[in-house]
Formats: structure tokens, C-alpha cells, sequence
């Protein structure tokens, strides 16, 4: 069990759960939830390809930078978020289509 | 001797614009007196080369040389010798005197010296460049702010003067164009002027395009390319038309200078380059030349507007000029080696030329002045003009009288040189051309007489005197051609070693067989 | 230049009085006496120079002095022109003429043209004109003879032309300077045939490249006739002639000085100077109109009532005897005739210069402007009140008429003796001294008229008669002068003989012979007239006193009705009285039809071809244009190229549904495609 397709196996569904997420989700904040699911996921890939694929410690490295980015990007998503919820007052992405044709 | 003045004087004006364009629009005065002060720097710089010229020589001098393109071998050459140092210096002091007669523009002040500033370098540089690739460049400069000059400074039928001059111009210089290129591939694909002087007649040799010789298809090509700016009749409608719509300052480059660049052409380029066809043209050219000379004489004669008399007086002696050139061949082995006459020819024509500058221009700023005050030309309008304006009908007959010929001044001598050289090849049309001293003297003395001999016609007894600007303009003029009217030996000097150069050329070459 | 006398002078005589035209012209005006004084002064100097050299000429006693000095004018290498000057006998003689006309000019103008309205122009052309005909008197080769020429003209075209509010002054000044032109174009042709042959414009060297048989035979023949040409045009010769009377237009002192002293005679005096290169054929075509002119313009004069209308007809005439006698040979005849004429025409014209003022004053006085003070029928009877006009103007006329006692009889006796001479010896040419003859016998006829008409009789308008005075001194002096000048004495010296021209002009000026190989025809003619000597005198005597009595019988005693005569031949006094209608034919038959044919050549040129032919060129370019133009934008631009836009446009309309705005949707796209990737990239 302890070879790399495992790894990758799982990161894959994570990943197609995180997209699954992104995609469906009216709520923003679950659409959020779905974009940490798919970094997690590349993680996992980071980590299983240190492990078996001789990256030594860049795939640790790149894992550790990918959980500060996703901190730092949860926190201005998180503000985007706010800012939609004070002018539109919802959080439904459907609701906010400036970009509509 | 290591110098760029001749870089100088062209850019000069150069300054002169970027300084112009930190002026104010409404700062008329500080325009005008910038121009004053290019213009005038860059006379006297033509003078320092005068004071530098070296008058033993016949070849260049003050030569400059540097890369600009190499990839086409295009190269930026700048020379002068004894055939171009008379025009510079009279395209610097009729651009002096010019930015004066223009001191009463008031419309766009600021477009209309920054354009006069540019025509002043494309002249220059036509001059100044023996880069064929250049001098292409610098002919076409000159053409812009001219049909701007005369398009929007001029008089009721500006644009169409403007266009027809332009196009007209035009076609003459696609025609030079052609023939640049022709000689550019055909001749070791050069621009340098000085190289094509010593390739093209041995590199075209023989050389038959559809049937012709390559020498004289080139030749005629480059012929028409300058006979418009001459005007060599039948291209010459184009001029009394810019004239009398041109002010009175760009009238005065334009008679003064513009004309000369043709015959400037056709000597250092026609008859430099390929001399082999001079021989066969120059029937031809005294042929035209007689027709300008009659042709032209006759029109100024039924002309009611004085401003067009003067410009078809410049076709009449055009045709002095052209007949004085086909003297060169006189030289030749055919002729019994006459370099007497060749000599008389060839230099009664540049001398002319120089003298047609001054006299002509005087001749425009003196239909300006009345016009300005009048504000028609109509011949038959005035009348007993002498009786009111005593210096200014004093100075308008000096002008006629240097104009129609008399001895004393300038055109004179020239004009008598020309004939002389022509005479003893060409004997019936110099004698038919004789004719036209005397037409010459009737149309400017009946002119003359209308306007400022009889009474004094009412409408005009107010009419103030020439003022001290206008006389500023046309005494040095004046001065010019009585002093070489009398003394012409210093002119002579200054060209005839470049003259013997080109009589050199052209009659060492009759013995060039498939020319003929 | 060297340091010699005669040269040195020579320089301040030419020099002299163009220094007082440019003072006179820039700064006359504000000088006091507007400058007059300078003008005097200048040829005060001159004619005193002149004096001088002319004295050391006399005393020299050298019939073959000549000097040269020349510069170069221009250099080309091998074209070059050298101007220079040629002092001889002829030149000193013919310097002190000018001179002393031109003071004689200059003094009489102080009161003539007392208060004119350019006084001080008037001068300043005086000067010029002086200047320029010591120029040609001066000149040792054509080319500056040429120049100075057409600058004599000028100044005639100026000084004709000082009156200029009448139009009729400045239609003679034109008139004169054009007709001048006509002829220089002669000239001009002439020069180029010498040049182009001989390579030199020097007198001399031109001599020698003809005798050395360089230029010869017709060449010359027609160079000759070239350079008569220009004397024919400034000496007033037929069919050139039209300008002289128009120029009495001018003031009157001035018609003394140029119309009938020393402009005019400029052509003889290029004749005279030029002599040897002539061939025999161009000296007969000379001969002839020099014959025809001397008759011609005398029948012209007999019926002119304008006093200076009569005395330009005379001068016309007495100039073409001056050519009549270079043509036949006998060319220091003629150049003897041109110094005596200088004179006594001089002073005929300040006598009826005179008599205008003094009528004008008159008429002046009594506010008649109406009736022209030129008109001899107006005169009459003027004898008892201008007694010094009077007896100065007898003398004169008695001299132009050839009485014995005069300078007249003296030179003209010389002409007609060289034209009977040259008649004896080419029978063929008997023509020529019969025009000689008759022109003598008319000459004394129309002059004694003159006198009659003017000075005796009854006054014929008695109302002016009391106010007509004598001129002031200033005008009477040249009179005097020129009138004493006018008798034989002067010419003779040191000889008393009034019957022979011996003296020092015969003595000091000699003919040169003719350079031409074969021609002896100078040599021929001076052989001759010692045959014909006692006849010419005895019938030129004749037809003198023939004409004079003729005239004292027709206007004195008024035996024989001047008018009776007239209308008996009406229709050959018609053609006298209107100059044989030259002026109407020639406007007629030249002037109009050329400026009819130029208003043509400037309407074809202007209207024609320019309008229709070049902008033709830009005609069709437009039209071609305008077809090209419409392809370009029905055919190319609409269809294809806006067919590109169109269907674009069209595409985006149906894509813009995909723009949802939801991004979820966007990056199911997204999503899609990167499948859709993999799945190819797996293929």
C-alpha cells in the first residue's frame, strides 16, 4: 500500500472533490472550502512525489509554501467576501454576475 | 583640412526651428528674429567659405564623409566646388533677405518660418550633397514646405498653385528617381556622386536597354526630372502660376533659387556623370533654350499682371542659361577643340544663373512692395507711379534695366557670355535668339512705362514711399549685380576652374564610341 | 596702367562725370542749387583735361599717336576679355567735342531748366550720358564700346523721357531706346561673327587677324553690315530713323547735346573708328543708306513747322552724310563733318532752345497753354528782340548750308568732293552724289526757311510779340561760343584759306588704310579728290546758293507762294509733311500684329495649353481615379473587406451567449477543455 499511486490515487479524488466543490457551490464561502481541497490535493502530490520520485526536500518545501500561500489566500478571499457581503448582501456567486454579457 | 562647416550651414536652420518651437505662438517678433539670426548665422558661415575657398582647384573641398545606411552603401557625403559655392551663398543671403521681406506675415507666424526654415535646409542640402541617395532626400525636403508655403501663405488661388506645383514637381522627381536608380545598379551600386563620375561612362558604355542606349535613356530621364524645375518649356506652366500665387518671400526662392536647382543638376549630375550625351543633346538644348527665350519673352509681353511679367521673364532667361550650356560641346574634338567658346558658354551660364538670383529676386520683393501697398499688380492700373514714389520707381528701373540686360550690370555680361560661347556652334539660333534682347527691353520698358511714367493716376496720389525695410532687402541685391555688372572677374575666378573641369569632361569624351 | 599723361587724363574725363551722376542722384537734392554746381564743376574739369591733351596732341604734331592701356576684365583661362583705351588723334579730338558740348550743355541748362521738378536729375543724367559717350569715344575694343553704347542709350532713354507726365515723352523714350535696340541686335551679331572667327574684341587685334586672312570674304562682308547696324540705329539711319525727331521730346539742351552733337554721332563715330574692317561691300550697302537717309530726311524737313522738328530732320540728314562719306572712303571727311556739325548743330539747337523759352515765358505770361511754343508759324519777326539768337543762329545755318567762310562749307565740300570721286571711279554709282548734291541744295532751303519764319517777317502772334525777350546770359554764352566755333578759322589754323580744309585736322588726322586684303578703296578716293576737287566746291556752291535763294524768294520776298506750291503738289507734301507715314506702317505692320501674335502666344500658352493640356493630365488622372476609386470601395472594400467584418461581427453575436458572468460556469469551461487536452494528448 505504501507506493505512490496511493498517493496519487487519493490526491486525485481529493482533488475531484474539491472541484466538484468549486464548481457546484452557490455558497462563496463553500466554493472556498472546495479551492482548499484542491491545494491540499497538490500537496499530497508534492509530498508522495518527495517520497518516491528522489525530490528530496523541494517537495517538502513547496508543500510548506503552498500552506502559507493558502493561509494568505483564504484571508483575502475571505475579505473579498466580506466586501461582496457588504455591497451585495448575499454570498450567492450566482447573485453577483457584473461580468454577465 | 578637417572641418564640418558644411554641416553646419545645413543644419543650422535646424536650431533655428527647435528653437522656434519653444517660442510662444503669440510671440510673433522673437519667431521672426530667431529666423533673422538662423538665417543670417548661416549666410555668414557661407561667407567663411567663400573667404576658405581654395580657387586654384576644380575639384571639391570642405568634403565630409560618413556611414548612414551600409547596408545600401548610402553614405553621407557633403562637398563643394566652384559650381555650388556661388549658390550657396546666394541661397544664404536671399534667405536672409527673405526672412525680412516676410516680416510683415501675420497669419500662423510660427508654421510659416519653421517651414521656411526647412526649406532652407532641403535647398541647402541639394546643394551641399554628393550622396545621390542624399541629395534624393534633400530634393524631396524641399518639396513639403514649399506646397505648404505657397498652399497656405498665398494668394486667392493658393491651393490650386500649391498642388499643381507639387504634383508638377513630383513627377519630375519620380522621373529623377528612376534614373538614380538606374545608374545605382547599373554602376556598382553606388550613391557616391564622385564615384559615379568616373564609373558610369565606362560602366554604361554599350549598354542598350530596349533598344536605346542605357546613357541616353538616364540622360533624358534626369533631363525632364530637372527641366520642370528649370522650366525648360514645354513643362514650364507650372511657374508664373506659383509665382504670382506664392508670397512675396517664397516668389523670391523660388525664382531665386528654385530654377537654378535644375540647371545645378543638370551640370553637376547630366553633364558630370553622363557626358557622353551631352553631345547628343545639346542641338536640343539650344533649340529649347531658343524657344524659352522667345516663348517666354512674348508672354511677358501680353502679361497685364506684374507679378506673372517677372515670371515669365525668368522662362525668357532660362533660355539664355540653356543655350550657354550647349555651348560646352564646342570643346569637343568634332568642333576644333574651341574651348574659348565652351568656356564663354558654360560660364556665362553659371554666371547667369547666379545673376538671374539676384536680379529676380529684387524683381519679386520690388511687385511685393507695391502690392502691399496697392494690394493689385494689374499693369495697366497704375500710372505716373514716378511722379509719388521717386527712390521706389529710382530702384524698380535700376531692376528692369539690370533685368532687360544693360550693360553696367550683371546680366549683361552673362548673358553676352552665353551667346558668345553658343555662337560658333549653334549660329542660327544664337542669332535667332538675339531677338530677344530686344524683346526683353519692351516688355519691362512698356511695363515700366505704364506703371510709373504719365500722370499720376488720383487713386494713388497717398501712396507711401518704399520704406527702410523694403530697401534693406533689395540694396544689397542691387550692390551684387552693379558690382559684377562692372567687375565680374571675381566670379569668374570663383568658378572657372570647376567649369574647365566639366569642359574637360565633356569634350574628352566625343571620342566614346555607342554613344552615338 | 601707366603712368602716362594722356591716359591718366583720359581716366578723369571718363571717370569724372559718373562721380557727379552718383553724388547728383543720392545726395543732389539736398545740395545747395540742388547740386548743380558739381555737375558743372565735373565737366569743367573734363573739358580742361581735354584742352590739355588736345594741346599736346597740336604740339606733338604726331599724325600716327596711339596708346593703349587695357585691364582684364574677366578670365576664364583661355576665354578672356581685356577692356581698355585707345588714345589717338581721332579719340582727343573727339573727347574735346563731347566735352565741350556737354559744358556748353551744362551751362545753358542753368537757366532752361531753371525750377524744374528734377532739376537735380536732370544733371545727374548729364553726367551719365557724358560718361558713357567718353566710354565709347574711349573704348579700344567692341566689347566695351558695346556696352558704353547701350548705356548712351539709356541715358537718352532717361533725358527724353524727363518730362515723363506727357505721355508723348515717355512713349519717344521708349520709342528711341528700342529702336536703339534694334540696331544693337546688329551690332551684337556683328561682334559674335568677329569673335567666333578671331577670338579678340581688340581693335587692333582684330586688324591683324584680317590682314592675316583669318575672317574675310562674306563673314566679314556681314559682320561689317552687323556692326552699321548699331550705327545705324544710334545715328538715326533710314529705315531706324523713326526715333530721332520723336526724341525732341526731351529738353531741348539736351537734344543739343546728345540728338545732334555726340550721341547720334556715336554711330558715325563707330564707323569712322571700325573703317578698316569693312569690305567694299559693306561700305557700298553704307554708302547707300547713308545717301538715301541724307536725301530722305531732308525732303522730310521742308515741311515741318515745329522748329525742333526741323532741326531733327536736319540732323538725321546730315548724319547720313557722315555715313555716305565713310562708305564711299572718304571717312575723315565724314569725321571732319561730325566736329564741324557737333557745333554749329549745337548751337542751332540752343538758339531754338532759346527761342522756345523765351516764347514759353511769353505764352506764360498771357496763360495760353493751349498754343505750342515750338511752332514756327507762331514766331515771326524775333530778329529785333533776340539779336544775340538771331546773329548765332545765322552764322550757323550759314555753315550747315555750306557758305564759304564756315565750317560747314569746309567739311561738307570734303564729303561731296569724295562722293564725286568715287562716282568717277564706279560710274555705276552715280547715285551717290546726286543724293549728296540734293540733300545740300534742300538742306540750304529748309534752313533758310527756319531762319526766315522765325526771326523775319511780321510777327504772327503780335500778341505775345512785346513780351518775347533775349535769354539770359547763361544761354546766350554757349550761343556765342559754338557759333564762333562754327567758322572756318578754327579748323584751318595755321592756314587762312577758306577755300581748303588744309589745316591742322587734315594734318593731325590721317585715314589709316583698310585692312581688308584688296581693298584700296580709301587710298583710290583721296587720289580721286584732288581731280574733283574745284568741282565738287564750284557745284556744291551752286546748289547752296540755289537752295538759299530759293528760299528767300519763297518766305522773305514771298515771290513764289509756299502755300500755292503745296497744294499744287499736294499729295508728294502730303507724304514730306507725315514722314511718308513710317510711323503709321510701322504700327501698323509691326507693332500691332506682334503684340497681337503675343497676346496669341500667351493666350495658347496660358489657356490653351495649360489649361486643357497639363491639367488635361490631371483631368484624366481624376477620372482614372475615379474608377479605380469606386472599385476599390464597391468592389474590394464593401464586399470583401467589410464581408470579413460582417461575418465576424456575426460570429460574436451568437458566441456572446457563452459570456454567462458565472464563474463556475467558466471554469467548468475551463475544466472541459483541459480534459479535452488530456484526451487528445493520450491519442
Amino acid at each position: 500500500m505504501d507506493n505512490l499511486n496511493t498517493y496519487l490515487s487519493i490526491a486525485a479524488i481529493l482533488f475531484s472533490l474539491g472541484m466538484f466543490g468549486v464548481i457546484t457551490r452557490r455558497n462563496a464561502i463553500a466554493v472556498l472550502m472546495g479551492i482548499e481541497l484542491i491545494l491540499n490535493s497538490a500537496n499530497l502530490n508534492f509530498l508522495a512525489f518527495a517520497k518516491f520520485g528522489g525530490m528530496n526536500m523541494s517537495g517538502h518545501i513547496f508543500a510548506l509554501f503552498v500552506i502559507i500561500m493558502a493561509a494568505a489566500e483564504a484571508a483575502v478571499a475571505l475579505a473579498i467576501i466580506i466586501n461582496i457581503y457588504n455591497n451585495y448582501k448575499t454570498i450567492n456567486v450566482d447573485d453577483v454576475r457584473e461580468l454577465r454579457q | 583640412m578637417e572641418t564640418n562647416i558644411l554641416s553646419w550651414i545645413i543644419w543650422i536652420p535646424l536650431l533655428g526651428m527647435a528653437a522656434i518651437a519653444f517660442v510662444p505662438r503669440g510671440k510673433t517678433k522673437a519667431i521672426k528674429i530667431i529666423t533673422a539670426v538662423a538665417t543670417g548665422v548661416q549666410f555668414l558661415a557661407t561667407l567663411g567659405l567663400l573667404s576658405q575657398f581654395d580657387l586654384s582647384t576644380g575639384g571639391f573641398q570642405f568634403m565630409e564623409r560618413a556611414t548612414w545606411i551600409p547596408s545600401f552603401n548610402i553614405t553621407y557625403i557633403l562637398g563643394v566646388d566652384g559650381l555650388s559655392l556661388p549658390m550657396v551663398i546666394l541661397t544664404g543671403l536671399l534667405f536672409f533677405l527673405s526672412t525680412f521681406v516676410s516680416w510683415n506675415i501675420n497669419r500662423a507666424v510660427k508654421g510659416y518660418f519653421s517651414l521656411f526654415l526647412l526649406l532652407d535646409i532641403g535647398i541647402m542640402g541639394v546643394f551641399l550633397s554628393l550622396d545621390f541617395f542624399l541629395f534624393y532626400v534633400f530634393w524631396e525636403v524641399m518639396l513639403l514646405p514649399m506646397f505648404f508655403l505657397i498652399g497656405m501663405w498665398g494668394g486667392p488661388q493658393r491651393e490650386y498653385a500649391a498642388i499643381k506645383f507639387f504634383l508638377y514637381t513630383l513627377v519630375g522627381s519620380v522621373l529623377m528617381l528612376i534614373a538614380i536608380l538606374a545608374l545605382y545598379f547599373t554602376c556598382g551600386r553606388t550613391f557616391d556622386m564622385l564615384l559615379l563620375m568616373e564609373t558610369a561612362p565606362t560602366a554604361l558604355n554599350g549598354v542598350m536597354w530596349w533598344g536605346m542606349s542605357a546613357i541616353k535613356v538616364i540622360w533624358v530621364l534626369l533631363f525632364i526630372g530637372f527641366a520642370i524645375k528649370v522650366p525648360v518649356f514645354p513643362f514650364h506652366t507650372w511657374l508664373p502660376l506659383a509665382h504670382v500665387e506664392a508670397p512675396t518671400a517664397i516668389s523670391v526662392i523660388l525664382a531665386g533659387i528654385l530654377l537654378k536647382l535644375g540647371i545645378y543638376g543638370m551640370l553637376r549630375i547630366n553633364y558630370s556623370m553622363l557626358p557622353g550625351a551631352v553631345w547628343w543633346f545639346a542641338g536640343a538644348l539650344a533649340v529649347l533654350g531658343l524657344i524659352n527665350v522667345i516663348w517666354g519673352a512674348m508672354c511677358a509681353l501680353a502679361q497685364k499682371d506684374l507679378k506673372k511679367l517677372v515670371a515669365y521673364s525668368s522662362v525668357n532667361h532660362m533660355g539664355y542659361i540653356l543655350i550657354g550650356m550647349s555651348a560646352v560641346i564646342a570643346a569637343g574634338a568634332a568642333n576644333g577643340n574651341n574651348v574659348l567658346a565652351a568656356q564663354a558658354g558654360l560660364g556665362g551660364a553659371v554666371f547667369l544663373m547666379f545673376n538671374h538670383g539676384t536680379i529676380s529676386a529684387m524683381l519679386f520683393i520690388l511687385v511685393g512692395v507695391i502690392y502691399e501697398r496697392a494690394h493689385h499688380r494689374d499693369i495697366e492700373g497704375f500710372g505716373g507711379l514716378a511722379t509719388r514714389m521717386p527712390i521706389y520707381s529710382g530702384i524698380v528701373a535700376l531692376a528692369f534695366f539690370a533685368g532687360l540686360g544693360l550693360p553696367g550690370f550683371s546680366g549683361f555680361i552673362s548673358e553676352a557670355m552665353c551667346f558668345i560661347g553658343a555662337f560658333p556652334v549653334f549660329k542660327g539660333i544664337v542669332i535667332a535668339s538675339t531677338i530677344g534682347i530686344l524683346l526683353n527691353a519692351t516688355y519691362f520698358l512698356w511695363a515700366f512705362q505704364r506703371i510709373f511714367l504719365g500722370t499720376l493716376n488720383e487713386k494713388y496720389k497717398d501712396l507711401p514711399e518704399i520704406n527702410r525695410m523694403e530697401l534693406f532687402t533689395v540694396i544689397p541685391l542691387a550692390v551684387i549685380t552693379l558690382f559684377l555688372g562692372i567687375y565680374p572677374k571675381p566670379f569668374l575666378d570663383l568658378i572657372s576652374s570647376t567649369m574647365n573641369v566639366i569642359i574637360d569632361t565633356v569634350a574628352n569624351v566625343s571620342s566614346f564610341a555607342g554613344v552615338f | 596702367m601707366t603712368g602716362n599723361m594722356f591716359i591718366n587724363y583720359s581716366l578723369l574725363i571718363l571717370f569724372l562725370p559718373v562721380a557727379a551722376f552718383t553724388i547728383q542722384i543720392f545726395i543732389g537734392k539736398r545740395l545747395p542749387r540742388q547740386g548743380d554746381w558739381v555737375s558743372i564743376g565735373a565737366v569743367i574739369i573734363t573739358l580742361v583735361l581735354a584742352i590739355a591733351m588736345f594741346a599736346s596732341m597740336l604740339f606733338g604734331h604726331d599724325p600716327n599717336f596711339s596708346q593703349e592701356a587695357s585691364f582684364t576684365w574677366l578670365d576664364m583661362g583661355v576665354f578672356k576679355i581685356e577692356l581698355g583705351f585707345l588714345v589717338d588723334n581721332i579719340t582727343i579730338t573727339m573727347l574735346l567735342v563731347v566735352a565741350l558740348i556737354s559744358t556748353m550743355t551744362h551751362i545753358f541748362s542753368l537757366k532752361y531748366m531753371e525750377g524744374d521738378i528734377r532739376y537735380s536729375r536732370y544733371y545727374a543724367y548729364l553726367g551719365l550720358f557724358t560718361f558713357s559717350m567718353n566710354g565709347i569715344v574711349l573704348a579700344n575694343n567692341l566689347i566695351s564700346m558695346y556696352m558704353f553704347w547701350e548705356l548712351v542709350g539709356v541715358s537718352s532713354y532717361l533725358l527724353i523721357g524727363h518730362w515723363y507726365e506727357k505721355d508723348s515723352a515717355s512713349d519717344a523714350a521708349k520709342k528711341a531706346f528700342l529702336t536703339n535696340r534694334v540696331g544693337d541686335i546688329g551690332f551684337f551679331i556683328g561682334i559674335l561673327l568677329i569673335f567666333s572667327s578671331l577670338g579678340t574684341f581688340v581693335f587692333s587685334e582684330i586688324y591683324d587677324g584680317i590682314a592675316a586672312g583669318q575672317l574675310g570674304g562674306t563673314v566679314l562682308t556681314f559682320a561689317g553690315i552687323g556692326l552699321f547696324l548699331g550705327a545705324m540705329g544710334k545715328s538715326s539711319q533710314f529705315p531706324l530713323h523713326i526715333w530721332l525727331p520723336d526724341a525732341m521730346e526731351g529738353p531741348t539742351p539736351v537734344s543739343a547735346l546728345m540728338h545732334a552733337a555726340t550721341m547720334v554721332a556715336a554711330g558715325v563715330y563707330l564707323v569712322v573708328r571700325l573703317f578698316p574692317l569693312f569690305t567694299p561691300d559693306a561700305l557700298l550697302v553704307i554708302a547707300y543708306v547713308g545717301g538715301f537717309t541724307a536725301l530722305f530726311a531732308a525732303t522730310i524737313a521742308v515741311t515741318q513747322n515745329d522748329i525742333k522738328k526741323v532741326l531733327a530732320y536736319s540732323t538725321v540728314s546730315q548724319l547720313g552724310y557722315m555715313i555716305l562719306s565713310v562708305g564711299t572712303g572718304a571717312y575723315i571727311a565724314g569725321f571732319f563733318h561730325l566736329v564741324t556739325h557737333a557745333m554749329f548743330k549745337a548751337c542751332l539747337f540752343y538758339g531754338s532752345g532759346s527761342v522756345i523759352h523765351s516764347m514759353h515765358h511769353a505764352l506764360d505770361k498771357k496763360h495760353d497753354h493751349k498754343t505750342d511754343p515750338q511752332d514756327m508759324r507762331n514766331m515771326g519777326g524775333f530778329k529785333k528782340k533776340m539779336p544775340i539768337t538771331y546773329w548765332a543762329m545765322l552764322i550757323c545755318t550759314l555753315a550747315i548750308s555750306g557758305v564759304p567762310l564756315f565750317s560747314g562749307f569746309l567739311s561738307k565740300d570734303a564729303i561731296l568732293a569724295g562722293t564725286l570721286s568715287f562716282a568717277s571711279q564706279n560710274p555705276g554709282h552715280f547715285l551717290l552724289p546726286v543724293f549728296g548734291f540734293g540733300a545740300a541744295a534742300i538742306t540750304a532751303f529748309y534752313m533758310f526757311r527756319l531762319m526766315i519764319m522765325t526771326f523775319h517777317g511780321k510777327p504772327q502772334m503780335p500778341e505775345i510779340y512785346d513780351d518775347i525777350h533775349e535769354s539770359p546770359k547763361e544761354m546766350t554764352f554757349p550761343l556765342v561760343v559754338l557759333s564762333s566755333l562754327s567758322i572756318f578759322i578754327f579748323y584751318t589754323l595755321p592756314y587762312f584759306n577758306p577755300f581748303s580744309d588744309e589745316g591742322w585736322f587734315s594734318e593731325m588726322i590721317v585715314a589709316s588704310d583698310s585692312v581688308v586684303p584688296g581693298n584700296e578703296t580709301a587710298h583710290y578716293i583721296a587720289e580721286g579728290i584732288h581731280h574733283v576737287h574745284y568741282y565738287a566746291m564750284a557745284l556744291s556752291l551752286i546748289v547752296a546758293a540755289l537752295g538759299i535763294f530759293l528760299s528767300w524768294t519763297m518766305y522773305f520776298k514771298k515771290k513764289i507762294s509756299a502755300d500755292g506750291w503745296a497744294k499744287k503738289l499736294k499729295p508728294i507734301y502730303n507724304l514730306s509733311f507725315n514722314k511718308y507715314f513710317f510711323d503709321e506702317n510701322y504700327n501698323q505692320y509691326l507693332y500691332q500684329p506682334f503684340l497681337k501674335l503675343s497676346n496669341l502666344v500667351a493666350y495658347i500658352d496660358w489657356d490653351l495649353y495649360d489649361k486643357y493640356f497639363i491639367n488635361g493630365f490631371g483631368r484624366v488622372t481624376k477620372l482614372f481615379s475615379f474608377f479605380t476609386g469606386r472599385l476599390d470601395y464597391d468592389g474590394l472594400d464593401q464586399t470583401i473587406i467589410d464581408g470579413i467584418g460582417r461575418s465576424t461581427r456575426r460570429a460574436g453575436g451568437v458566441l456572446k451567449y457563452l459570456q454567462t458572468g458565472r464563474l463556475q460556469s467558466y471554469l467548468l469551461f475551463a475544466l472541459l477543455g483541459v480534459i479535452l487536452l488530456v484526451l487528445f494528448q493520450s491519442f
